[in-house]
Order: C-alpha cells, then sequence, then structure tokens
C-alpha cells in the first residue's frame, strides 16, 4: 500500500487528483515509471483555440452610436464567458494533466486580467506550450504578448517618457523578487524595454527602434546599451530568479512553508540546466522529502483544483456552463479573473466561512442534487433538514444541469475495497475517526462517496 | 462517540440540543453591555461613482464647461453652501445633512492613482500603496490587530461572499446575506456530525485551520442567529438590495451584535454612457437606503454609536466624454455618517477644477487618513498596526 500512497501523492501534485482506475493497473508502478508517464502524457501542448476573433481589430469609428457599443461588450463578454468555459473543460478532460496543471501555475505566475479574451487566449497558450519547457523562452514569450505588453503598460512606455510599471513587475513578481534591486535598477531596465509594443492594427508584437532609448543603462552593476532581452539575460544570470522561482513552485507543488533546504536543491537543478523545467519537475517528483508524510495531504486545493478535480473523478458534463461560472465566482477564483498582478495569493487564503462552506456543499449539490443521506438515527430536526433537502431536489437539478458519470465511476471501484479504503484513497489528509465511523455506516457506496467529497479533508490534496 | 450515543447525551444533557463546550464560548449580552460599543458601516460603491455629480461643485463655471451635456442644471441641485449641493437624486439625505449627522470629505484619493476598476478597488481595500501588493484586508488586519481568535462576527460583510477587505492574515470576518440562510446550512447533518463530534486540540497545519474556520463559522451562525432573530426592525426601508443590506445591519446593531464593523456594497456606478439616467437611479438607491437607516438608528438611540463611511474606487474625470457619460478617474468624495460628529458639513474645499493632472482632479487627503481616522478614533487601535505605516488622521470624529 506504500506504493499506492506515493502513487496517489504524485497524481494530486502533478495533476488533479488520482481515479480509481489509474491505480488499478499501476499499483505496482513505481515512482519513477509513474513520473515518466505523467510526463508522456503531456508530452504535446494542446492549444485553446475557441476564440478566432480579436475584437480590437473591429473597426472604431469615433461616433459610434451607443447600441454599437453596447454590442461590442457583449461580444466581449461572449468571449470571456467562451474562454473560460473552453479552459476548465480542458482541465477536465485531458490526458495530459500535469501540462495542464503547470499552466495554471504560469497562468498565476504571470498573472494578467484583460478586457480582450483573444489576447488571454494567446498568453494562456504560450504558458501551456512552454508550462514544462524552458522558463526563459516563456518568460520572452509572455512579456512580448500583447496581453501583458498592454496589461503592463508598456504600450506606453517610450524614450523620453517610460513607464516602468512592466520593468517593475518584472523583476518584483516575474523573476528576483522584493529586495534583490533598486528603485535605480528599475528606471534604467525600463528604459531598456522601451519599444517593446505590439501593433495595434494587426495585434502583433514588433520591436519600435524609433522609440526605443538606445542610450547607455546601468542594471545590477552591468553597463551597456542594453535592449530588454540584455536585461533578461542579466536577471537569468542572477542566481536568485532560480531561487524566487522555485520557493514559489516549492510552495505550490511540496508545501505552503518553504523549506530552504530543499527549495536550495530544486534552485541549483535549475539554475544548472538554464532554467529548463522539466528537470526541475522530475526532481521534485524523485525528491525523497516530496513523500515525507509532513508534504502529504497538506496543501489546500483552489477553487479550480477543486472543480477539476471533481470534474475529473466523477465524469461531470455541465449543460449550462454558466454554472461552473458561478461556482468560481463563488468562491473567489473565476479563471482569467485574477485579483491583480500578483495572482491569487492561494493557501489559507482560499478559505473563509463562506467560502468553506461553500466548497463542502458544491460536491453534493453537482453529485446528488444537494442531498447528504446519512445513515445515523437522525434527530426530529435533521429529519425536517434531509426531508426538505429531498423535496429539493428537482429544484437542484433544474438549476445545477450536470451530469456526472456514476455508472463509470462505480464500475471503476474495486469490488475488494472497503469504504474505509475508499476514503483513504480519495481523501489524501489523515482520518479521523467521525469520517471513519459516517462513511462505514452509509447506507450504500454512493452515500459513502458523497459523504467524502463533502468533507474538509478533501478541500486538501 | 457513535451517533446514537452522542444524541442520547445531548438528550440529557440539555432537552434540547446540546452544545459542546467549545462552541459556547458566547454568552448572551445583557442589552445594557452593548451601550456605547460602537460600529463603522463601511459602504462601497462598485463601479466608480462620479463623486462631481454627486456632490456638485456647481458654483464652479468650469463644470458647466467640461460637463455640456451631463451637468446637473442650478435649480435642481439641492444646494448645501454657495459652491456644493447634492445631486436631486439624494433628496432624501438632505434632511440627515442638516441635522447634522453627515460629513464630506473632498478628493480624497491616493498618489499615482490606478484607473483600474479591480486595481483601484484593491487598493482601497487593502489600503495600500498604488504599487505594493498586499494579501490582507484592512478591516481584516484590524481583527487579526485587535481581536481575540475565534470571533470572525467582530465583522460582518453582508452579503453571499467576502471582500478582500475582510480577510486577515489569521482572522476574517464572516459573511452573512442572511442570519436564517446561513444558519441552515449549518444545519446539514452530515457536517452538524462532523464539527460537533472533532477534537478541539486542533492542529496547526491546514486540516486544523480548515476545522477551526468550521467551528468558528458554526458557533458564529448559531450567535448571530439566536442574537438577532429576537430583534425586529419596525423602521420603514426602501425595498431595494442595499435597503435590505442596511436592514439587515440595523437588526444586527440593535439586537446587541457584539459586531464591531459592517461591510455592504452598491454597484452599477460605471457610467461610461448615458451617465445622469444610471447614475440617478443608483444614486437615489443609495440615498433613501442610507437616509432610513439613519433615522432608524436615532430612533433607536444607536446612532450615537454607529459611523457610517462610503467610498467608491475612484471618482471620474471632470470632462465628460461623446457618449454622455464620463470614463474613470482619480479623487473623489467621501462620504461620512453618524450621530457624533466632529465635523459636520464641509470637511475640506470642494475639489480644484483648474489645477487637474492630465485631466483627473488632484487628491488632496489620503484615504489612508480616512482609515487612520476610523482605526484610532473610532475602532481603538493604533492605525499603524493596520496600515503600512502611520496616517495622522483627520478630525470629522
Amino acid at each position: 500500500m506504500n506504493n499506492a500512497r506515493n502513487l496517489k501523492h504524485l497524481y494530486a501534485r502533478a495533476g488533479f487528483g488520482i481515479r480509481f482506475e489509474d491505480l488499478q493497473d499501476r499499483e505496482d508502478w513505481s515512482v519513477n515509471k509513474a513520473v515518466r508517464k505523467l510526463f508522456r502524457a503531456s508530452e504535446h501542448s494542446e492549444p485553446i483555440t475557441v476564440l478566432t476573433e480579436n475584437i480590437d481589430l473591429r473597426p472604431h469609428p469615433k461616433d459610434m452610436a451607443d447600441d454599437q457599443k453596447k454590442q461590442i461588450q457583449e461580444d466581449r463578454n461572449k468571449q470571456e464567458k467562451a474562454l473560460n468555459e473552453a479552459w476548465l473543460k480542458q482541465l477536465g478532460e485531458t490526458d495530459a494533466q500535469l501540462r495542464e496543471k503547470m499552466t495554471l501555475f504560469w497562468n498565476n505566475h504571470f498573472a494578467c486580467n484583460i478586457g480582450n479574451a483573444f489576447y488571454e487566449q494567446q498568453l494562456n497558450n504560450i504558458q501551456r506550450d512552454n508550462a514544462l519547457g524552458n522558463f526563459k523562452t516563456l518568460l520572452l514569450q509572455v512579456s512580448q504578448s500583447p496581453a501583458m505588453l498592454q496589461f503592463l503598460n508598456n504600450q506606453q512606455n517610450q524614450k523620453g517618457h517610460p513607464n516602468e510599471n512592466f520593468a517593475r513587475e518584472l523583476m518584483e513578481l516575474f523573476t528576483l523578487g522584493r529586495g534583490h534591486y533598486t528603485e535605480q535598477d528599475i528606471k534604467e531596465s525600463a528604459r531598456s524595454f522601451t519599444g517593446w509594443a505590439f501593433d495595434g492594427k494587426t495585434g502583433v508584437y514588433t520591436f519600435r527602434p524609433k522609440v526605443h532609448d538606445d542610450c547607455v543603462k546601468t542594471f545590477l552593476g552591468k553597463t551597456g546599451p542594453f535592449f530588454g532581452e540584455d536585461i533578461i539575460d542579466i536577471i537569468l544570470e542572477n542566481k536568485q530568479t532560480s531561487v524566487f522561482i522555485s520557493t514559489k513552485l516549492y510552495r505550490y507543488l511540496v508545501n505552503d512553508v518553504p523549506d530552504a533546504d530543499h527549495i536550495g536543491q530544486m534552485a541549483d537543478v535549475f539554475y544548472k540546466s538554464k532554467y529548463e523545467i522539466r528537470p526541475l519537475l522530475e526532481f521534485v517528483f524523485h525528491a525523497d522529502w516530496f513523500y515525507d508524510d509532513k508534504n502529504i495531504g497538506n496543501l489546500v486545493k483552489s477553487p479550480v483544483e477543486l472543480l477539476t478535480g471533481l470534474n475529473r473523478q466523477f465524469y461531470i458534463s455541465y449543460q449550462n456552463p454558466d454554472v461552473l461560472m458561478q461556482f468560481q465566482r463563488t468562491l473567489d477564483q473565476v479563471l482569467f479573473r485574477p485579483p491583480n498582478v500578483a495572482g491569487w495569493p492561494g493557501g489559507r487564503n482560499w478559505i473563509d466561512s463562506s467560502t468553506l462552506m461553500y466548497r463542502m456543499k458544491i460536491p453534493s449539490t453537482i453529485l446528488n442534487a444537494g442531498l447528504i443521506d446519512f445513515n445515523g438515527k437522525a434527530d426530529p430536526e435533521d429529519e425536517a433538514y434531509l426531508a426538505s433537502q429531498r423535496k429539493q431536489q428537482l429544484n437542484v437539478i433544474k438549476r445545477v444541469q450536470a451530469t456526472p458519470d456514476w455508472d463509470k465511476f462505480l464500475k471503476e471501484l474495486p469490488t475488494d475495497m472497503t469504504k474505509e479504503q475508499i476514503a483513504e484513497f480519495m481523501l489524501e489528509a489523515p482520518l479521523n475517526r467521525t469520517i471513519i465511523d459516517e462513511v462505514n455506516n452509509a447506507p450504500d457506496m454512493k452515500t459513502t462517496v458523497i459523504q467524502i467529497v463533502s468533507t474538509p479533508e478533501y478541500q486538501l490534496c | 462517540m457513535d451517533r446514537r450515543h452522542f444524541l442520547r447525551n445531548s438528550a440529557l444533557a440539555s432537552g434540547v440540543l446540546m452544545v459542546p463546550a467549545f462552541l459556547k464560548p458566547f454568552e448572551a449580552f445583557a442589552a445594557g453591555d452593548t451601550n456605547g460599543y460602537k460600529n463603522l458601516v463601511i459602504i462601497q460603491l462598485s463601479g466608480g461613482n462620479d463623486g462631481l455629480n454627486t456632490i456638485i461643485p456647481f458654483g464652479n463655471d468650469i463644470y458647466y464647461q467640461k460637463r455640456n451635456t451631463i451637468a446637473v442644471n442650478q435649480t435642481d441641485i439641492i444646494k448645501l453652501n454657495d459652491m456644493q449641493g447634492f445631486n436631486p437624486s439624494l433628496s432624501a439625505l438632505k434632511e440627515i445633512y442638516d441635522q447634522g449627522w453627515m460629513s464630506i470629505i473632498n478628493s480624497v484619493g491616493y498618489p499615482n492613482p490606478d484607473r483600474s476598476h479591480f486595481r483601484s478597488m484593491d487598493i482601497w481595500q487593502t489600503g495600500s500603496d498604488a504599487n505594493q501588493f498586499l494579501t490582507t484586508g484592512w478591516i481584516g488586519r484590524y481583527l487579526d490587530a485587535n481581536c481575540q481568535a475565534g470571533k470572525p462576527y467582530t465583522a460582518i460583510e453582508v452579503d453571499d461572499t467576502l471582500s478582500l477587505a475582510m480577510k486577515g492574515a489569521k482572522m476574517k470576518g464572516i459573511a452573512v446575506q442572511d442570519p436564517n440562510k446561513l444558519y441552515q446550512t449549518t444545519r446539514e447533518p452530515f457536517f452538524k456530525d462532523l464539527v460537533h463530534d472533532h477534537d478541539a486540540n486542533l492542529s496547526e497545519d491546514n486540516l486544523g485551520y480548515l476545522y477551526k474556520t468550521m467551528i468558528e463559522t458554526y458557533s458564529s451562525a448559531d450567535y448571530i442567529q439566536n442574537t438577532s432573530k429576537t430583534y425586529n426592525v419596525n423602521a420603514q426601508y426602501p425595498t431595494t438590495p442595499l435597503g435590505n443590506q442596511l436592514k439587515t445591519v440595523s437588526k444586527f446593531i440593535n439586537s446587541g451584535l457584539q459586531t464591531r464593523v459592517y461591510y455592504v456594497s452598491l454597484s452599477g456606478f460605471d457610467t461610461h454612457v448615458g451617465q445622469q439616467n444610471q447614475q440617478g437611479r443608483q444614486l437615489k438607491i443609495y440615498g433613501d437606503a442610507v437616509a432610513a437607516f439613519v433615522k432608524d438608528l436615532k430612533q433607536t438611540g444607536k446612532l450615537d454609536d454607529t459611523l457610517v463611511m462610503t467610498f467608491s474606487e475612484f471618482g471620474r474625470r471632470v470632462e465628460q466624454n461623446a457618449s454622455n457619460g464620463t470614463d474613470h478617474g482619480t479623487a473623489n468624495n467621501v462620504l461620512i455618517f453618524g450621530g457624533k460628529l466632529k465635523k459636520a458639513g464641509f470637511y475640506n474645499d470642494a475639489p480644484d477644477l483648474t489645477q487637474l493632472d492630465n485631466g483627473d482632479l488632484k487628491y488632496q487627503v489620503d484615504f489612508r487618513d480616512v482609515y487612520a481616522t476610523l482605526l484610532d478614533k473610532w475602532l481603538d487601535v493604533n492605525n499603524s498596526q493596520v496600515l503600512t505605516k502611520n496616517f495622522n488622521g483627520l478630525s470629522f470624529v
């Protein structure tokens, strides 16, 4: 069972959780083999292509009528929804779960929130294509994407009147982290990025030599007539960048609480491989400490991870995508709408009184029309509550419009597993007595499973 | 303990429903205990309310020059002095203003203003500088600095979800749209079992944190429901969402809930197009609800213990656009209500419409000086414990 424990943990962190079908033929696999398999399944990048029109390229007459403006806004909203839906669907259905997991990471690392969903899609595909590739390539492509150029105002960054927004976030949030550069470094490097822009008529990146400041700059102790690319090279030569990225990745994949020693090991691997992401991930997934008890079942799932885990485990299809949007809003994470350029802070920040109650109630809402049955001798108050829930079930079904594939799920359940073992399998955190008793006493397997996904433990991976 | 055993015990213990020890740290408070208990009510106007068409600088010709189609006619404005007056949709507030229960702070903002809704709202909610990213809100940090653990109801947002403003590093407020509904969600029998049977010795890790949050939610839902259900609001409120929210706040305050901060919001202020009608509708909803609330609290004797602050993430450009609307701007007015204001009426001069920064108002008062005043003089905590540095504050209370 110990090997199963490690495989489960690997799937929880490198993907969105193990399925019963994953375990059946793999229980005796080594971790090495499972890691190889995860990478192989993520070899190819499937871009999201749901949006084909860049609305910004439509003609913009100065005297546009109000209803025309309204139409454009409606089209923008439609695009935003379509993109959100497409990614959630891909997260729920792809075999390339490691690539999607890392796309989520980079999407939050290079957080961007703009009104143009087409550019957001483009940026998301850059993050996906390079999710397991090279960090420098990723950084360059992100930095030159219309989405980021617009979001961080590099369009306005011109010789003579620089805009420092991009330069500041590049160092503070994307590479070095606070305290490893000066305000002067920001000013000097901002001048190097003058001329990085996209053409508003085509939506394509073009360097504009005319507005580029080609005078000498002094940046992090080096002096020269630097271009933006030179600045990025200098930043990557600084080992602090590998430490900063490793720290963030450690908190995403291993533990909220950074361990300087483990992070140091990661940074060495990352720096030595010239910022190749795959070797860094392989190192983490093979490290002994990755499988330490204290690193298992202790990360709070983001709302998107929670929903994706459910969707994958139960093969859920949604007839009305607005429902998924509503769940994201309720749980405080709408894809492509991060709160700011620093992204979602994550961890315990996901949890407050309201979100926790919603998180515990949403699974049964999707899977069983809101009912969490149990077999205890319910007191009159409990009976009344459950009766009213039963009465509302049709209503809930009408509103949620989601179909889990219970048959498929139940068919995959190994017949020789006890209810308690199933709980152990589906929950990463250690189980307490109450949960063991509850699931053992549940009248049937379906109720057991619904109870399992309605616990605080299910919020963790 | 199995469930049957548990129930037998509980029946023996109370005859009704046993409340485990860790769920009852909150004894009922006698009504007298909450006298002098000061509340802050924050009203957020989302979308960027056009302050210049809210508190209108009619005495300045530039206002009429820059807004030739959306300026409000002199004759329609409810004049408060010879320079500024209310938008006619705020007529309900005139009586409040005349009683000395309202203070208007002009030109509130911050350096290097951001014109993005979500970013500027973030800045207001976290109390950060324009180039600083904080993951905690200012009310949340007030909870961290001042409150005993385990009382999320110290700050209540009357809504379904909790704003960043209400989230601290260790403590968070609680979102309660409807106390009965919240109470009902905590009645889920399966959840009740998880909470009741849980070992009160909670670990420091994330699992412990989840159970702690759940337990606090249960005790808060219980406390809020049981404390507030006996009080009926007798005053009339407009039947708008904001009216209902403020009515709920009144219920909470008057029932003696030990809550220091309430948070409500009203959206719909992003008036790029056809501003007059849209803003007029929203301002009427706002003015009518606030007037009802203030009068209600006066009636129940709680107005002296209550301070209401209204803000929006930014004001709008001085010059209107071509669609009879206004685009995102910067500094804005902050409106304060209360029974014990030190400086009622206008706190400072009308906004300067000549010295503009790229067509936008320059701020005269940092919004964190407003927060500092509330923290120091109303919530009894040193503002430097909550804000990023010490602010001097103002003297409206």
